[in-house]
């Protein structure tokens, strides 16, 4: 009987050996990546490097507050600078949880405000290796989170989560995650297509502690498949800066006020 | 001219505030645009063979100190086909913003309503011609001349605008457009624009939020239709044709929200021609009831599709009927307009393939208008398209142009 139960436990241990589990590691990392403060600002610069090194820039302010608790609903606003043909252009997202998003556009050459479709949200962010998912967050009962192991990564103690989603619709099979042990930011990510290859890589590159939030201040999304790189940088990032509600609405949205876009 | 009072307003009151201002809020953009489109079926009318070919520049000042703000957008351009250079003041206003209101005045571009290149709501100026020959989207609207004032309590917001100074609709020409003219032997015409006095100022009203989820918007204008009507001299001889712009009030509401996976639209508009409410001067248009019904989906990666459906039903269509005068061109008490828009990005959105066409199920005519558009740097894009018409009726909306096919082109350094 012993003898069983050791076998057992052998066999169990594994899964369920590790002091939390993978929803619970990815729940507190969705919170530390994307939930931090009650509000928060970036002046966002992206370089979108191609194959042969050719680069193109999208530079945009982010806004996002939060309402109610850690992984609920939350608004974001952004606003671009660059490139050119996208200037002043303003989008608005109202994220909920486990429904579609509610996005808005504002075409400022002809003073227009249009709402559009969100359900797809593996799509590219403004061209680059981002998802729409990678910005702002992807429901966590969507996939399957296990711990797999826990391993240091750039001297830092990790839990490695695999992440598989339960709908086979994705573009990608499972996700491999290193997250932080203390801070819960995910330091790596490796996206694994159907055939069993790297497809994307994640890396964070810098974090900086704001306002004593720990913050991804500069990442990397590299496209093994296609050898395109997107480089994203924090030129200035702020917490708790008391955004008032009216912002997310459609008047700032074709009118922003300077004082939250600069 | 009123453009050159403008222009000098607009100056002296940038002058005025960027004395004032600090570098850091001031910022000049714009571009150098060529546009060039060809007939592809038949020369034009005048024996030219581009619908357009201009080279542009397009300066963009902005300057802001809040609660200031001051934008001025000027086209400086030359066109080939009539071998003119000309200056455009596209927009030119300033804001005053409070946290419960603001304003603007000045010459602005406003855009309302749900629809896609179809507009009910939308009662401000527009440039059909600036669409058929191929020219980038923003030149299909044009700016008011007039007061914008928005206010926004917590239950809802309001747009406030008045118009003091008429702009009509700009259509296609008889010399760059083979097109269907009622009386092409009367030649004597005289157009007559609403006379400036305040009680002619247009007023349009919208107020907006939030219901269930949908942006849900009321609107209400009164003016006068853009599109002018023709009334001959005699109707069984005529000599002369006066074009004026008949009295409108416009009723209406739309509604845009999250609902079968996609983006459901709907928008409705009464037209109120307020010169014919029995319907029986057939000089006049009758009065309408308008609909849009839209819906945008997308179906994979960066691949969305769009479809309206339009209806001009006219109320009081017996008595249209009854007055009309012999060999006059009869209407359709219901006209309707189906559209179709597919939008593929591919190259991480530097390249974009569309293909856009409206098709009216009562007429049976049909414009399509396939485009690419490749973004070669951060600055610099090019666009090359179509526009192909046609119908079996040359009296028609698309019907007529069947011969102005053309192919287009546009190239955008942008800085």
């Amino acid at each position: 009987m012993r003898w069983i139960i050791i076998v057992l436990s052998l066999m169990v241990f594994p899964v369920t050996g590790f002091a939390q589990s993978g929803d619970e590691v990815i729940k507190k990392s969705q919170d530390a990546f994307f939930y931090p403060g009650k509000d928060f600002k970036a002046r966002v610069m992206m370089k979108l490097i191609g194959k042969g090194g050719q680069e193109r820039i999208r530079e945009l302010t982010m806004l996002r507050k939060n309402y109610g608790e850690a992984g609920g609903e939350q608004k974001i606003f952004m606003y671009f600078f660059q490139p050119t043909d996208v200037k002043d252009m303003t989008f608005m997202v109202y994220k909920y949880p486990a429904r579609d998003d509610d996005r808005w556009l504002f075409v400022p050459a002809i003073n227009m405000v249009r709402r559009i479709a969100a359900q797809d949200k593996s799509s590219s962010f403004a061209g680059s290796d981002f998802t729409y998912e990678d910005v702002s967050g992807r429901d966590i009962q969507d996939d399957a989170h296990a711990v797999t192991k826990e391993e240091a990564f750039n001297n830092r103690d990790c839990y490695v989560i695999k992440s598989t989603p339960k709908a086979g619709d994705m573009n990608y099979d499972y996700k491999l995650s290193w997250i932080d042990k203390g801070n819960y930011l995910p330091l790596k990510e490796e996206y694994y297509n159907k055939k069993g290859e790297l497809d994307r890589l994640y890396t964070s590159d810098e974090i900086k502690e704001v306002k004593g939030f720990p913050t991804i201040t500069k990442r990397t999304m590299k496209n093994h498949q296609s050898g395109h790189t997107t480089e994203v940088k924090y030129l200035s990032v702020d917490y708790n800066i008391d955004i008032d509600d009216s912002l997310f609405s459609e008047r700032y949205l074709r009118q922003p006020l300077k004082k939250w876009t600069e | 001219m009123m453009i050159n009072r403008v222009f000098v307003y607009i100056f002296i009151g940038m002058g005025l505030f960027i004395s004032t201002a600090t570098a850091s809020e001031i910022s000049l953009h714009g571009f150098l645009q060529g546009n060039y489109s060809v007939d592809t079926a038949y020369s034009n009318p005048n024996g030219g063979d581009f619908k357009r070919a201009e080279e542009r520049l397009q300066l963009k000042l902005d300057a802001s100190k809040d609660p200031f703000h001051i934008f001025v957008k000027t086209d400086a351009l030359y066109d080939h086909v009539d071998n003119k250079a000309r200056l455009e003041l596209r927009e030119g206003y300033f804001d005053f913003r409070s946290s419960a209101w603001d304003v603007r005045l000045g010459r602005q571009i406003i855009t309302w309503g749900v629809g896609d290149l179809v507009f009910i709501n939308d009662v401000f100026p527009k440039d059909f011609e600036a669409f058929f020959s191929g020219r980038p989207l923003e030149y299909l609207k044009k700016g008011v001349d007039g007061a914008k004032i928005g206010i926004y309590p917590a239950f809802a917001s309001f747009d406030i605008i008045a118009i003091p100074f008429f702009t009509p609709n700009h259509y296609p020409g008889p010399q760059r457009f083979w097109m269907f003219d009622p009386m092409p032997d009367v030649t004597d015409r005289e157009t007559t624009e609403p006379s400036k006095t305040p009680g002619n100022t247009e007023l349009a009203i919208r107020a907006y939020r939030d219901v269930a989820g949908f942006d849900t918007s009321l609107y209400l204008y009164r003016g006068f239709y853009r599109q002018p009507s023709a009334m001959p001299n005699d109707t069984a001889m005529p000599s002369k044709l006066f074009l004026s712009y008949p009295k409108l009030s416009v009723y209406g509401a739309s509604f845009q929200g999250r609902a079968l996976d996609g983006i459901l639209s709907l928008e409705m508009g009464y037209y109120d021609f307020r010169q014919d409410r029995s319907g029986s001067d057939p000089f006049i248009p009758n009065s309408q009831t308008r609909t849009i019904l839209g819906y945008q989906r997308q179906m994979w990666d960066d691949f969305s599709v769009s479809i309206q459906f339009y209806t001009q039903y006219m109320h009081n269509y017996s008595e249209y009927v009854e007055n009309l005068p012999e060999g006059f061109t009869q209407e359709k008490r219901l006209y309707s307009l189906a559209s179709l828009r597919l939008t593929q990005l591919l190259a991480h959105q530097t390249l974009k393939l569309s293909f856009f066409s409206f098709w009216s199920p009562s007429d049976g005519d049909y414009i399509i208008n396939p485009e690419a558009r490749y973004n070669f740097t951060d600055h610099v894009w090019g666009a090359i398209g179509a526009n192909i018409f046609g119908g079996p009726n040359k009296s028609t909306q698309f019907g007529q142009f069947d011969k102005n096919d053309n192919v287009y082109v546009q190239v955008r350094y942008e800085f």
